[in-house]
């Protein structure tokens, strides 16, 4: 049974007690046989790997998200108790385990915070699964592209294809090659793996449209479907890229979220003239019906605030207050 | 001790006893909670306002059935712990009901003394009894032996929290499921702190709830981290009660809306209050408000939208209402509250489109004036536009606070659980569903309410389930 009665789990959700003391009562529960599942109170970070310069990996134990998790799908999390909720894409997940991998770039205030944990801290808050899992097809020819830390959400539908036994060519790229991640998992799931960086300092030297667009050029080999996802210029730049090939291309979207269930509209979008919200009717979309120009004018919807918080977060590290 | 004197001349006064309050110009600066509420002396002296009725209409009015001449009885007496655990015995969260119920339109509606002149303040002594005990410690209730039965709550808004502790105190092992990273729901992340103190009032009345033997468990998603189904089938939950609420914003659906500036005032008052945004950077969730905001519609989310707007610093807030003043549904406090605070009415007045400038932020909002013509199925007179009465309203953020629809994360992931076209879920007057042992209460049942009506279902629907759970 997962949800043995506990009154002790309580006594981490109050605001008020510091993080290390709570750490220490959920250790204590555990070795007394109290808590039976850490996850519910604590989130703990079980391994962290630096990918590529600023782009961490962390695994994360939270067994009844494991449970559940399908590719497509998303988690919200929150570092601490004074933290925003963020969304990132579930990476990859293991029920045994009870775990979800999650990969993120340090851009902001908060995954530069995330970033500075480490392997046996913990999160406050960690939800999910939430979204819609992505419609899986089972036959045809798919090409998977990723561009930057995009390449982490391509992953597990790359694998979930490879899983039920289907062939998918990759297209991964990046600025620079010390920015490109996940090399060799793709390559372990795809049937061909391409790879490209805007300075060439790795395979091929340009984007990830180039090559794409010698499959889209190649008339002998039918293409079903896209799914293409990275930094909106490159979601928006592939959709405009395809749309005139009439080839599905499906991009997955990260916009500012707050509670990530429906409750807010904050994260909405409008798809084929409607507006959706990407928590509950996405993340994954058909892209040639996103209006890729309202997406990317709403998430600067805060770039200032984001300023103030990662300066603000920088001077306390630097004066040893922050981590 | 009153002297005979006094209790004649109290019994004959026509008014309550004044609240103080923070003035005006203060309030709008800071978060602190608007009323201060009743010292003793002027509890004592309202509680002996009341004629102690034998058939008391007042609890008529009340949905929680709370025994209000007894407890206010023994407030006149200067019995105050006898008087809390009193107001107890029915309701389990009185600092929140003291602040936030609509008294005027439930309990003090129909008390005797609202025929000439004024009612018994009776949510301010309600208040006043649940300060004090918060004030000298919140004394936990004996636990009663177990019944070994299993109940699971979904969501720990003002349903849920009633249901849990209503069940807890009943014996059986509740578990309260909640999709946020923090409980009371619309309490939480809808009421601001000016009107419902957060660390104070409310997270300590969850407390008490936990006390009871609630085990609270935050961050579970029902329907998608687990479901109703699993929860029966795969933890050997006995019975299940669902109060989810009414979760999903409605938009105008005019162009623009999706506009930088343009909010859901679930989305503005969720940051502002659950993540407090009016503590960025300190906090780090941001809020992005401009100098002039429009506030559409005249709940009281909107009072509530409109307020917080003025103390995150907008220079003018306004609210839009395509009907007139009589219309208003919020309640009349917050909307006198509202007004005293500096907040603009533009009354018979809806926005058509809102305008963008180049570079995607509101500049303005296109409206119509409105006439009332015959009444709709609402029963309230039809809002008609006059013909190019159309203007321009110079905003530049606006909060669409028109309504919230029910959620549809559980009515989807259920089986067997009949859903109206609203997207409400069917149950009866006890709260059951028609699934067995599934019941649910509150906004997730009627639509978008009050607070107390759904504690009102989330009691109803407890004692069902107790009834229930025995037969099994």
């Amino acid at each position: 049974m997962l949800f043995e009665s506990s009154v002790l789990i309580n006594i981490s959700f109050h605001p008020h007690l510091e993080k290390d003391f709570f750490i220490i009562m959920a250790n204590l529960n555990v070795k007394k046989g109290i808590v039976k599942e850490v996850g519910f109170c604590m989130f703990k970070i079980v391994k962290k790997r630096v990918l590529a310069d600023v782009s961490k990996l962390m695994e994360v134990e939270a067994p009844l998200v494991a449970r559940k998790a399908q590719p497509g799908q998303f988690i919200i999390l929150r570092v601490d108790d004074n933290g925003e909720r963020i969304p990132l894409t579930i990476a990859d997940s293991d029920k045994e385990k009870g775990t979800i991998t999650i990969i993120f770039q340090e851009v902001g205030k908060t995954t530069m915070q995330l970033g500075a944990l480490e392997e046996g801290d913990y999160l406050s808050d960690f939800v999910g699964p939430l979204g819609q899992a992505m419609e899986l097809p089972t036959t045809g020819r798919i090409i998977a592209v990723g561009g930057g830390v995009g390449i982490a959400p391509v992953y597990p539908k790359v694998k979930a294809f490879h899983e039920a036994g289907m062939e998918v060519i990759s297209i991964i790229g990046a600025r620079t090659a010390d920015l490109l991640i996940l090399e060799d998992e793709m390559r372990a799931v795809s049937k061909e793996l391409h790879v490209c960086t805007d300075d060439g300092t790795k395979g091929h030297h340009g984007f990830v449209s180039d090559i794409l667009q010698k499959f889209l050029d190649d008339k002998s080999q039918k293409i079903d479907e896209i799914i293409a996802v990275g930094p909106l210029p490159m979601m928006r730049a592939v959709s405009n890229q395809t749309k005139p090939y009439g080839v599905k291309t499906m991009v997955s979207l990260n916009p500012i979220m707050v509670d990530g269930t429906g409750m807010c509209g904050c994260c909405r979008v409008t798809v084929g003239g409607q507006t959706k919200f990407t928590c509950v009717d996405g993340p994954v979309f058909d892209a040639h019906e996103v209006d890729f120009v309202e997406l990317t004018r709403r998430g600067q919807m805060y770039l200032q605030e984001e300023k103030v918080a990662v300066d603000k977060y920088e001077h306390e590290c630097r004066s040893g207050g922050g981590r | 001790m009153l002297d005979k004197d006094q209790i004649k001349q109290l019994r004959r006064m026509k008014e309550k006893h004044p609240m103080p309050e923070q003035a005006p110009q203060d309030r709008v600066k800071n978060y602190n909670e608007v009323p201060f509420g009743y010292d003793a002396d002027t509890a004592i002296k309202e509680a002996t306002r009341c004629l102690q009725c034998k058939e008391a209409k007042c609890v008529e009015g009340c949905p929680v059935e709370v025994d209000i001449p007894g407890f206010i009885g023994l407030i006149a007496e200067g019995k105050f712990d006898e008087g809390i655990k009193k107001l107890k015995e029915k309701n389990n969260l009185p600092a929140v009901c003291g602040r936030v119920c609509p008294q005027e339109s439930q309990c003090e509606a129909f008390c005797i003394r609202g025929k000439k002149g004024e009612p018994v303040a009776i949510g301010r002594l309600e208040r006043f009894l649940a300060d004090y005990e918060l004030a000298k410690g919140v004394e936990t209730p004996p636990k009663p032996p177990s019944t070994g039965k299993r109940v699971a709550i979904v969501g720990a808004g003002p349903a849920g929290l009633t249901a849990a502790g209503d069940l807890a105190r009943m014996g059986h092992e509740v578990v309260l499921f909640e999709a946020f990273h923090a409980t009371g729901g619309v309490l939480r992340y809808g009421i601001p702190e000016f009107r419902l103190p957060k660390e104070k009032v409310l997270q300590r009345e969850v407390d008490y709830i936990a006390s009871l033997g609630v085990d609270i468990k935050t961050n579970v998603v029902v329907g998608k981290t687990i479901t109703i189904d699993e929860l029966f089938d795969e933890e050997g939950f006995q019975a299940v009660f669902i109060g989810t609420g009414a979760g999903l914003p409605m938009f105008l659906n005019i162009p623009g809306e999706n506009l930088n500036g343009v909010f859901s005032a679930n989305e503005f008052l969720t940051r502002a209050n659950l993540m407090k945004a009016y503590l960025f950077p300190d906090y780090d969730t941001p809020i992005k408000l401009g100098k002039k905001v429009a506030v559409v519609g005249a709940g009281n989310v909107a009072m509530d939208s409109a307020r917080t707007s003025l103390r995150l610093g907008a220079e003018e807030v306004h609210i839009v209402y395509r009907r007139s003043d009589k219309e208003m549904p919020a309640r009349a406090e917050e909307i006198e509250h509202a007004k005293e605070e500096g907040v603009v009415f533009n009354l018979l007045t809806n926005p058509v489109k809102i305008i963008g400038d180049e570079n995607g932020w509101v500049k303005g909002m296109e409206c119509i004036r409105m006439e009332l013509g015959e009444p709709d199925d609402s029963g309230r007179a039809r809002p008609v536009p006059i013909k190019g009465s159309e203007f321009i309203f110079d905003v530049d953020t606006i909060v669409i606070a028109i309504g919230q629809s029910p959620n549809p994360l559980i009515p989807q992931t259920t089986s067997d659980l009949e859903i109206s076209r609203w997207g409400t879920i069917e149950a009866d007057e006890e709260g059951a569903t028609s699934r067995k042992g599934v019941y649910a209460g509150g906004d997730i049942v009627t639509g978008a309410a009050t607070v107390i009506l759904a504690m009102g279902a989330g009691k109803v629907a407890a004692r069902a389930m107790d009834n229930y759970l025995k037969t099994l």
